[in-house]
């Protein structure tokens, strides 16, 4: 319509009634309501029957209720003057629309309790107050500029909701007027003098109030609440624990290792896969093979080098120098030393037999004296260069003795009776021992201490008697020459079978002399079949039997009854007769190596160490109880009187027909020497090497040739008496010659003469033996035919072999072997060529002589000649496909 | 031409011991063993307790230096083995079934 008038803001609908919102609209009734309403009060009856009754249709809440036009209408007309709406007749009628809207006022705001809405627009007001309000504001803003005159709010009152209570609590007000109090002093105090005194506050109670601490428990506060970092780890424990050891028990296991069977390697073997493996891999070795034998890459050239260096600055002196030389007056005058042997296990002594110097005319004529001089063996000490240790009496002159391997204390001589005899020095080692050790200021510590007593001791040589000697029928018929012990590793049967020594101690001796004959002995008792009594008996009788001259019992079982175990002869090849042995050297002996080092000599201590075997116990066992050994060689080389090398076997064999036991024939036998043969000597490098000295020359054997010896000498100026090859140079060997010269020859060096002579003494020698003390020092010892012994110290050049001396060495014997049997076929090759060249001289002589041919038939068979070579030509080249065309239809 | 062919594969497939004889009989040779791949001694020139000694020892060697080598590189294989000592000197040629085992003393 025309001017809408903003609306006053009704607020809520709560109850607050605002009509004030007419009044505010500018055009207030003078009698104080609007134009558009009419006031007016009902009656109940009226209200029942419009249905407004106060409070029950209409409230405040819902003060409006619209009546029909007609119904007020008919109300008039019915009740005229009663109805209430008569007063306003003409404006009933006047109004509009059909309905009017009735108002109840419950404040009396217009003096009544309804009042009726006159005209349409106010009934829009009234019942669209607020709604309307709201969107007339906001239809006011937006269309229209033209609104200037819009109100700012103005300040309501303020409507409390309640806030200002928590204020008020807050504000500090006086609950209480303020008391006021007036305090003052007595006039006459002013200004009178101060007088402060001390006073204890714990004197009166209550003098003081104290405030104690205490704790209070408010602010000892939990913390319920801790801010910590955790880290895991792994939970780490270590314990240890012991285990019960309860016992130790041995075990043991035993294993062999896998083989096959002889077919299944048959099956191997012939397989098809192993004939392809050997033959792709056989190429390969051979390169191998032949690049090793080429050149030894490995060989330190440097270091060779410098070891003959070191040679070449000592060579100050090649020569044997004296050591040491031994003579006694007393009992080596006139005498002459036959053999010499070293002590094997003490330092410093050597035995040597003295013999006569008488030949074979002069003993017969001489015997009455020389049986009252009895023959000895005497013990030399370096300690003492004038008496002898010891002496070993014996019964006859001793051409060779030794010591026992395996019991140094025994010693078996073969003497020139044909006896073997042996002694037993144990009772006497300690004296040995003893004066080994600085033998001059023993004797000055004796002569202190109980001269009296001591005299006689010292002066006097201790002399051993023999405690067996074997029976003379039995024994050799001619003077013993060769004397050896057989090595305690076998023993030999009566068949001359050798067996394996279950004592493992030397127990048998072997000896040869010119009557023929080599003989085997056994120092044991020989297995005697008797039964238990007998032999009880006969030990109880050997009790009582005392010794005497102080000889032990050792060998008392063999006393006298000594036989030989084997005799073993040696019957000439070609001829009838027998070769004369004076030298006889075995392949498994105990004679070329028993100068040994220290090591040996220890080993040999340490057996030693054990009690000495009661040789009185032990007994020849029987054949059937030992087991033969295969590898020992039975054959042996000796040198007999004529200067022949015999090469024999010593097993015996039965003669079918009488049962007899003889020796076989010699295998071998050279005539080599030009006089008695005096030494047969293997190399202690090579078991095969002999080497044999006899007339003026010396020959080197090996085992197994046959031909012949693979070196000779040539004949000497002196007759060679005695030789030995030397210990630690396999090429060096030692001959003594009838002038009392040693002859050094060195075989690497130069083989027609020695590579040094030196004489050692104005008469022929009879002996040599060198003898290793220490790596430094290595002694010979030579004896000569006045008796007297000297000890020569071998120079470093003679002692200290040059590298690969043994290699060489083998080579140069292969070498010379090679050269032998190298004669052998030239010989063979030239008699065989002579045979031919004779007999063909005998069918030239023989044959028809040719007639000459004609010159025509020299020609003729010319031009056959070419024409057969045409055709083989043409054939050839026809084979290789050379020939034209043309003559390919030939075919 | 055809018969020569022939002779030359005849003359390939040489015996066993042929073979093996003209090893031994090179200079310095001490022994020759062919030895199956359990190490287990088919053939020998030696005595009956070193060939057994030497088979087990060696195998076990042979079998180190083969595996060495094919670890480092797989496709690679052993074709040869020389122990050289201060006395001699020991080859070894393994194969798969088999090997061979020569012994020399080379300074001899």
């Amino acid at each position: 319509m025309s001017t809408k008038r903003p609306k006053s803001t009704t607020t809520t609908s709560k109850g607050k009634d605002k009509k004030a919102d007419e009044s505010s609209a500018g055009s207030v009734a003078g009698s104080g309501h609007p134009n558009d309403i009419l006031p007016l009060t009902l009656t109940s009856a009226t209200q029942e029957l419009f249905g407004c009754r106060c409070d029950e249709d209409v409230t405040g809440d819902n003060p409006y209720k619209i009546l029909r036009k007609e119904d007020i209408v008919q109300d008039m007309r019915m009740r005229a003057a009663v109805s209430d709406f008569s007063p306003m007749k003409q404006l009933v009628l006047d109004y509009p629309e059909d309905e009017l809207l009735l108002v109840y006022d419950r404040d009396f705001i217009y003096g009544s309790s309804f009042y009726l809405v006159l005209t349409a627009d106010a009934k829009e007001r009234h019942l669209k107050p607020v709604v309307a309000l709201g969107v007339e504001v906001a239809l006011e803003r937006e269309p229209s500029e033209v609104f200037a005159t819009q109100k700012t709010s103005e300040p309501q009152p303020w409507i409390s909701l309640g806030s200002e209570q928590e204020i008020e609590e807050e504000s500090v007000t006086d609950s209480r007027p303020r008391l006021k109090y007036r305090i003052s002093r007595v006039r006459r105090e002013f200004g009178a003098p101060i007088f402060f005194s001390d006073r204890n506050a714990m004197e009166t109670k209550d003098g003081f109030i104290e405030c104690t601490p205490y704790q209070d428990k408010n602010f000892s506060l939990k913390q319920m609440e801790r801010h910590t970092g955790v880290q895991t780890i792994p939970n780490l424990k270590s314990s240890s624990t012991q285990t019960q050891w309860t016992y130790p028990r041995s075990m043991c296991t035993q294993y062999e290792p896998r083989e096959f069977s002889e077919e299944k390697k048959e099956n191997c073997l012939q397989s098809e896969k192993l004939k392809n493996f050997v033959n792709s891999v056989a190429s390969r070795f051979e390169m191998a093979i032949q690049q090793n034998e080429i050149m030894d890459v490995f060989f330190d050239d440097w270091k060779a080098l410098s070891e003959e260096d070191s040679g070449y600055g000592r060579k100050a002196d090649p020569h044997l120098k004296e050591y040491q030389s031994f003579t006694d007056l007393h009992f080596s005058k006139e005498k002459t030393i036959s053999n010499i042997n070293w002590h094997p296990t003490i330092n410093g002594v050597i035995a040597v037999a003295v013999t006569e110097r008488l030949s074979f005319e002069d003993r017969i004529n001489g015997s009455t004296k020389l049986l009252l001089n009895p023959s000895l063996i005497l013990f030399w000490s370096f300690s003492d260069p004038i008496n002898p240790q010891l002496l070993l009496e014996c019964p006859d002159d001793v051409f060779s003795f030794e010591f026992c391997p395996s019991d140094p204390n025994i010693i078996v001589g073969g003497c020139m009776n044909g006896q073997v005899v042996l002694w037993d020095i144990s009772t006497h080692v300690e004296q040995l021992q003893g004066t080994r050790t600085s033998g001059g200021k023993n004797i000055a510590a004796n002569t202190n201490a109980l001269q009296g007593f001591e005299d006689k001791r010292e002066n006097e040589t201790p002399v051993v008697r023999y405690c067996a000697v074997s029976g003379i029928e039995n024994g050799h018929k001619a003077p013993i020459t060769d004397i050896q012990w057989l090595p305690g590793t076998f023993e030999v049967s009566r068949m001359g079978v050798p067996m394996e020594n279950k004592n493992g101690i030397c127990v048998q001796i072997v000896t040869c002399a010119p009557d023929c004959c080599v003989m085997f002995w056994d120092i044991r008792a020989p297995r005697v079949l008797q039964t238990m009594a007998d032999q009880r008996k006969q030990k109880v009788e050997e009790k009582p039997l005392e010794n005497p001259h102080g000889v032990p019992n050792t060998f008392k079982h063999l006393d006298l009854t000594w036989k030989p175990l084997i005799r073993v002869s040696l019957p000439k090849i070609d001829t009838s007769g027998e070769y004369s042995p004076l030298k006889i050297s075995l392949r498994d002996n105990t004679c070329d190596n028993h100068t040994g080092s220290n090591a040996d000599r220890a080993h040999l201590n340490a057996e030693r160490s054990e009690v000495a075997p009661e040789y009185a116990l032990l007994r020849v066992p029987s054949a059937k109880q030992l087991k033969p050994l295969e590898d020992i060689c039975t054959r042996l080389y000796a040198g007999t009187e004529d200067g022949e090398l015999v090469y024999t076997d010593w097993k015996l064999e039965k003669d079918n027909d009488s049962g007899r036991l003889f020796s076989a024939k010699p295998s071998h036998r050279f005539i080599i020497h030009d006089g008695q043969v005096n030494t047969v000597r293997r190399s202690p490098f090579f078991k095969d090497i002999i080497l044999t000295v006899g007339g003026w020359t010396f020959a080197i054997w090996k085992e197994g040739v046959t031909n012949g010896p693979i070196i000779q000498s040539s004949c000497s100026q002196k007759k060679c008496t005695v030789g030995y090859w030397s210990q630690s140079r396999p090429a060096v060997l030692f001959i003594g010659k009838e002038d009392g010269n040693i002859d050094v020859w060195d075989l690497l060096e130069k083989t027609h003469e020695p590579s040094q002579t030196q004489n050692i003494t104005a008469t022929q020698i009879t002996c040599i033996k060198p003898w290793i003390v220490s790596s430094k020092q290595h002694l010979l010892a030579v004896s000569d035919h006045l008796g007297t012994l000297h000890i020569l110290e071998i120079p470093w050049t003679l002692r200290s072999p040059s590298s690969n001396e043994k290699l060489s060495m083998s080579k140069y014997f292969e070498k010379e072997v090679d050269r032998l049997v190298y004669f052998e076929k030239r010989r063979e090759m030239r008699a065989k060529e002579k045979k031919d060249y004779e007999a063909e001289e005998l069918r030239k002589k023989t044959e028809p002589i040719i007639p000459e041919k004609q010159v025509e038939q020299i020609l003729e068979e010319a031009m056959k000649e070419y024409e057969d070579y045409l055709s083989l030509e043409r054939v050839i080249l026809k084979e290789m496909g050379l020939l034209p065309d043309t003559d390919k239809v030939d075919i | 031409v055809t018969v020569l062919i022939h002779h030359c594969i005849l003359y390939k497939k040489a015996e066993v011991e042929e073979t093996l004889k003209r090893i031994q009989g090179q200079k310095g040779v001490q022994g020759i063993i062919i030895v199956n791949a359990e190490g287990i001694p088919i053939k020998t020139t030696l005595d009956n307790s070193s060939t057994v000694q030497y088979a087990g020892l060696i195998h076990q060697l042979v079998m180190k230096a083969r595996s060495t080598v094919r670890d480092i590189d797989p496709q690679n294989d052993l074709t040869f083995l020389r122990v050289r000592s201060k006395k001699n000197e020991i080859m070894i040629a393994p194969d798969k079934d088999y090997f061979l085992i020569v012994i020399q003393n080379p300074s001899d």
